[in-house]
């Protein structure tokens, strides 16, 4: 995955290079400028087995910063800020390649630097007894929870 | 042998007469006696599911969960340009202009569809508020919850947003939305059960040829549809998962 490009960003930012799990690494640029998700809107999305996204509803594109055809074929940790600790998100592969429902409080990474929580949920989608796949969504959070998160996830 | 039909409650009762005329078309299209039963509220029609006493439902989301994974139907149609979305509105004296100003102990009023209720109780999650710090009165009619919320009988209303928009204009001037629901992959979907299955590629060729038939454009319009559109396994499916997502 490319480097996030200074030109895209909105304001002062810092600098984080990823390791991801797959061996490969990514710098990531982020600020401290919040979108807040709308109310009464939800994020949709799907991958495929591997964390690949196939498909991103409208308010995903908006929220992202990104383009659909920018988001299409990515991983889905595109999205990954920095802030949030590797544990929260081994949890939720482990809950989930067990057919298990994992929720949780994400902060995501923009296009643009910015970042937006969400309360997210993610299944598995199973046919004919196999897992083919994730769908995962996204709905704006209480202030309280996230506050919760945010000191949580200082301590992971 | 006669098979029964039934269509999720939250229809517009408007649309009654528009239900009928299309259990006639339909059985007449595909030469099977159809008995349409209409019920009054939710758990009335999920208990004649339970009982197998319905082979061809125009389900709302939640029960199509169901009835395609534990009954075994299948998807065939739905309305085109029609997803299933919500409103949380209130008195339009109310003080409360969005969400985040709803506090504990919000008095909700609300039918027992549950796929309207489990969208609003979502979107009242900003505010922090649950079935545990809220109370809620179960109505059998989405004009009655308008009543409520005119008498201050209740602080919230969760309504279909179809439904909502179908109030007279007296009603809605009274009330206030202060959110509706923007999710676009939720519909009401046209199943048939393991008894009808035989029938089933006759009732989907039939529905999806139904606008371009003068009689079949007459029947659409006495149900506010456009037309029909197919749906596959898959988008069912992947509807079903979207809703579990959002279960409790």
């Amino acid at each position: 995955m490319k480097d996030m490009m200074p030109d895209n960003i909105s304001g002062e930012y810092q600098e984080h290079l990823f390791s991801y799990h797959d061996g490969t690494q990514r710098k990531a640029l982020f600020t401290n400028i919040e979108t807040q998700l709308p109310e009464g809107r939800l994020i949709v999305s799907r991958t495929n087995t591997d964390g690949i996204i196939i498909d991103v509803n409208q308010p995903f594109i908006e929220m992202s910063a990104y383009h659909k055809d920018e988001l299409i074929g990515q991983p889905h940790y595109i999205l990954r800020h920095p802030d949030m600790p590797a544990a929260a998100f081994s949890d939720l592969w482990k809950m989930v390649q067990q057919r298990n429902k994992w929720h949780g409080y994400v902060k995501n990474l923009r296009k643009d630097g910015g970042f937006y929580w969400v309360y997210a949920t993610v299944i598995a989608n199973i046919r004919k007894g196999d897992i083919t796949g994730f769908t995962s969504v996204r709905r704006r959070a209480s202030r309280a929870k996230i506050n919760e998160a945010e000191i949580l996830y200082q301590t992971l | 042998m006669t098979h029964n039909f039934t269509v999720s409650p939250d229809f517009n009762p408007g649309h009654i007469s528009g239900w009928y005329i299309f259990n006639t078309w339909l059985q007449r299209t595909i030469n099977e006696e159809l008995h349409l039963e209409l019920y009054n509220s939710a758990s009335e029609q999920r208990k004649a599911i339970a009982d197998d006493r319905v082979d061809l439902i125009y389900a709302n989301p939640y029960d199509a969960t169901a009835l395609v994974r534990d009954k075994g139907f299948f998807p065939v149609a739905r309305a085109d340009n029609k997803t299933d979305e919500a409103i949380i509105a209130v008195n339009h004296e109310s003080p409360i202009l969005n969400v985040e100003q709803l506090t504990d102990g919000t008095r909700i009023s609300s039918t027992d569809d549950p796929d309207v209720r489990m969208m609003c109780m979502i979107m009242l999650e900003p505010a922090g508020l649950n079935k545990s710090n809220t109370s809620t009165t179960q109505r059998d009619a989405y004009i009655l919850i308008a009543k409520d919320l005119l008498k201050n009988d209740a602080d919230v209303g969760f309504f279909l947003e179809e439904t909502y928009n179908e109030l007279s204009d007296m009603t809605k001037k009274q009330l206030r939305p202060i959110v509706h629901s923007q999710i676009h992959v939720i519909h009401h979907l046209l199943l048939v059960g393991p008894k009808l299955a035989h029938k089933k590629d006759d009732i989907q060729s039939s529905l999806l040829s139904m606008a371009d038939d003068s009689k079949g454009v007459g029947v659409l319009k006495n149900l506010n549809f456009e037309r029909w559109v197919a749906v596959e396994q898959e988008e069912a499916e992947f509807m079903i998962d979207l809703m579990d997502t959002l279960a409790e």
